[in-house]
């Protein structure tokens, strides 16, 4: 939730040691054998034990508990009421419900996007090697982990808000359609902006990326007289698509669950707690508003749930696209 | 992935020019890493100045910092929100974060072991499990989870924003140390077994002590999330003084934003210092566990 972190999506299994490890090399006989694959199996689950205890308590079973509420009428303090599809229907005919889908897609369609943009583009800029490279890296970062605080969304509205620094500087260019946080229309670029101000910890992937594509290639091309843009085209993107992938997946999985900037920054309390006219009325925020402030727990589940079906197609649909454009070195996977 | 050459620059930006074109080439690459700098820091330098400036100044003016500063901002945190003092949100947040860097540190060190230097039966269905959670949602889990907190009676107390940390369900961590774990020598555990270790005293005295970067690294990534955790907060805690920094930082926003805009920007330029903090000193752990976090271990 609103995590700087991230994770990679090496998705394979533990297979990679086959043999067995521990013993010496000398012919054990089947019973030993059986007793000591029956030790390693306890100190196995030992040692997982926590992990299992929080996986059926604190994931596997409210995911459960959750299905069933989104089948139901619930609000904290009667039992809930199984009412079968009538959540989804509510939510499909709830114009509001439509609004925050729209602004999550538009954040995540635009903000996305230009955050991946940036970070490649400070990431293709930080990789020549010269003075003051760590610094600036160190520095291009720090805003991932500040980002997603109280602080910073606070920061955020009173920059972005009327008459302030945003504000007067498009007035010199002309423009003057007053503060972003106070427009219904212009809030979100708000967030957009603020998320794109948060390019570092992609950047820092795309870097470690970058830093692994072998020189002899460029130099190889640079003999063949390929240009610079070429060298870019045909060589760093084919070699870096592992890592771009995973950016994309992770940058938009993020996205699509944002939520105290745009609490914050819109204002957060009551019933316009989401941005002047639901202006950064995003899922979460929606999703929040209904369980917590209208004690709609049932129907708050069945829109999460929507937001795990949503999550989990475009996950796939990018899993399906890495074939035609992720290339994995032979062996590297 | 160990041996990879890490000087490598991929850009070539020496394109058969010689030293005539080295030093424009260099001063193109400051000028541009100082611009992306400046756009980077200037929310900072804003909240730094705007903290020394009169209520009314800040947001109407251009300039970053103030004619003649200052300090009452600072001195009117002392007066607390609402009769609350500062202290209480930061000890609050200190001991939220100090308890889920111990239980992260313990629950998921054990698990990435199991995952790393043990084979057992259904290991390999778990850890696909375990990747799967990286993947989820976490606002599926939100309801359900207040739910049962609720029925046991635990809101308003800080056992929902750790117990997940003990029972190692930040998944992010063990993968961390699982990456790092595998890539141990298998001999040194051979060894140890044959002086007669058990799996405990492997794990205790070669494997921790072997794996600190990624237990620093998981420490501090946790000390900072849960320092900004906002909507844990905010869903369990409902009595001020239990309050953390960032609900308190809100309950300013709500109650005073008005009255004393300046308090608010110091506030959120206080709330930020533990974490800038934590950057300073450990950047490198942080970037480092960052990059190899994107790559395969």
């Amino acid at each position: 939730m609103g995590t700087t972190v991230t994770h990679a999506p090496a998705m394979e299994g533990l297979s990679q040691d086959s043999e067995p490890r521990h013993g010496p090399v000398k012919p054990v006989r089947p019973a030993a054998l059986k007793r000591r694959r029956r030790r390693e199996n306890l100190a196995g689950y030992l040692f997982m034990s926590p992990w299992i205890a929080g996986f059926l308590l604190l994931t596997a079973g409210p995911m459960v508990a959750s299905l069933y509420f989104a089948f139901t009428d619930y609000n904290l303090f009667d039992a809930p009421k199984w009412i079968g599809l009538d959540n989804f229907s509510e939510m499909f005919g709830d114009p509001r419900w439509r609004h925050s889908v729209q602004v999550t897609l538009w954040y995540v369609v635009v903000g996305t996007p230009l955050k991946l943009l940036a970070a490649l583009g400070v990431a293709l800029l930080l990789a020549q090697k010269r003075r003051g490279q760590a610094f600036y890296r160190a520095a291009f970062y720090a805003p991932s982990l500040i980002g997603a605080s109280v602080s910073v969304a606070i920061v955020w509205k009173a920059i972005f808000s009327d008459d302030a620094i945003v504000d007067r500087t498009q007035k010199i260019f002309g423009i003057d359609v007053g503060g972003w946080t106070g427009d219904p229309d212009m809030i979100i670029y708000s967030l957009v902006a603020l998320t794109v101000w948060q390019f570092g910890a992609p950047m820092v992937i795309f870097l470690a990326g970058l830093k692994q594509v072998p020189r002899e290639l460029y130099e190889a091309a640079e003999v063949d007289g390929a240009g610079k843009l070429r060298r870019f085209w045909n060589i760093t993107l084919p070699m870096i698509s592992p890592v771009l992938f995973f950016n994309v997946l992770l940058e938009t999985i993020h996205s699509f669950q944002i939520f105290s900037s745009a609490y914050i920054v819109g204002g957060g309390a009551g019933s316009n707690a989401c941005g002047p006219a639901d202006g950064s009325m995003v899922y979460t925020c929606y999703l929040y508003v209904q369980g917590f402030e209208n004690s709609r727990m049932g129907l708050a589940s069945a829109m999460a749930w929507m937001l795990l079906v949503a999550v989990a197609l475009v996950t796939a649909v990018l899993f399906w696209s890495q074939k035609r454009w992720v290339h994995y070195e032979e062996g590297a996977r | 992935m160990s041996a990879q050459a890490t000087d490598i620059t991929p850009a070539p930006s020496t394109r058969g020019g010689g030293l005539r074109h080295k030093l424009p080439g260099s001063l193109a690459w400051h000028i541009g890493s100082l611009l992306v700098l400046a756009v980077i820091l200037y929310p900072v330098i804003w909240v730094i100045g705007g903290s020394f400036k009169k209520s009314e100044d800040i947001v109407g003016s251009l300039d970053l910092f103030p004619g003649d500063p200052i300090i009452s901002n600072y001195t009117s945190l002392a007066d607390g929100i609402a009769d609350i003092s500062i202290s209480t949100f930061f000890y609050n947040s200190l001991f939220l974060g100090v308890g889920s860097v111990i239980g992260i540190l313990a629950s998921c060190s054990l698990t990435a072991y199991a995952f790393a230097r043990i084979k057992f039966a259904g290991r390999n269905l778990l850890f696909t499990l375990m990747i799967g959670t990286l993947l989820l949602p976490y606002h599926v889990l939100l309801i359900p989870q207040y739910v049962l907190f609720r029925n046991m009676e635990m809101i308003n107390t800080y056992t929902p924003l750790l117990l997940g940390k003990y029972l190692a369900t930040e998944a992010f961590f063990v993968f961390l140390m699982v990456q790092f774990m595998r890539n141990m020598p298998k001999e040194l555990d051979e060894a140890a077994r044959l002086d007669g270790c058990g799996h405990f005293r492997i794990y205790w005295s070669i494997m921790l002590p072997l794996c600190r970067p990624a237990l620093i690294t998981s420490a501090i990534f946790t000390f900072i999330n849960s320092w900004n955790d906002f909507m844990g907060p905010l869903i369990y805690l409902n009595e001020p003084d239990k309050y953390t920094v960032s609900l308190g930082l809100k309950m300013f926003v709500d109650q005073d934003a008005v009255a004393n805009y300046g308090g608010m920007i110091a506030m959120s330029l206080v709330a930020l210092l533990p974490v800038l903090a934590f950057f300073l000193a450990f950047q490198r752990y942080l970037i480092d566990g960052m990059a190899t976090s994107g790559l395969k271990g």
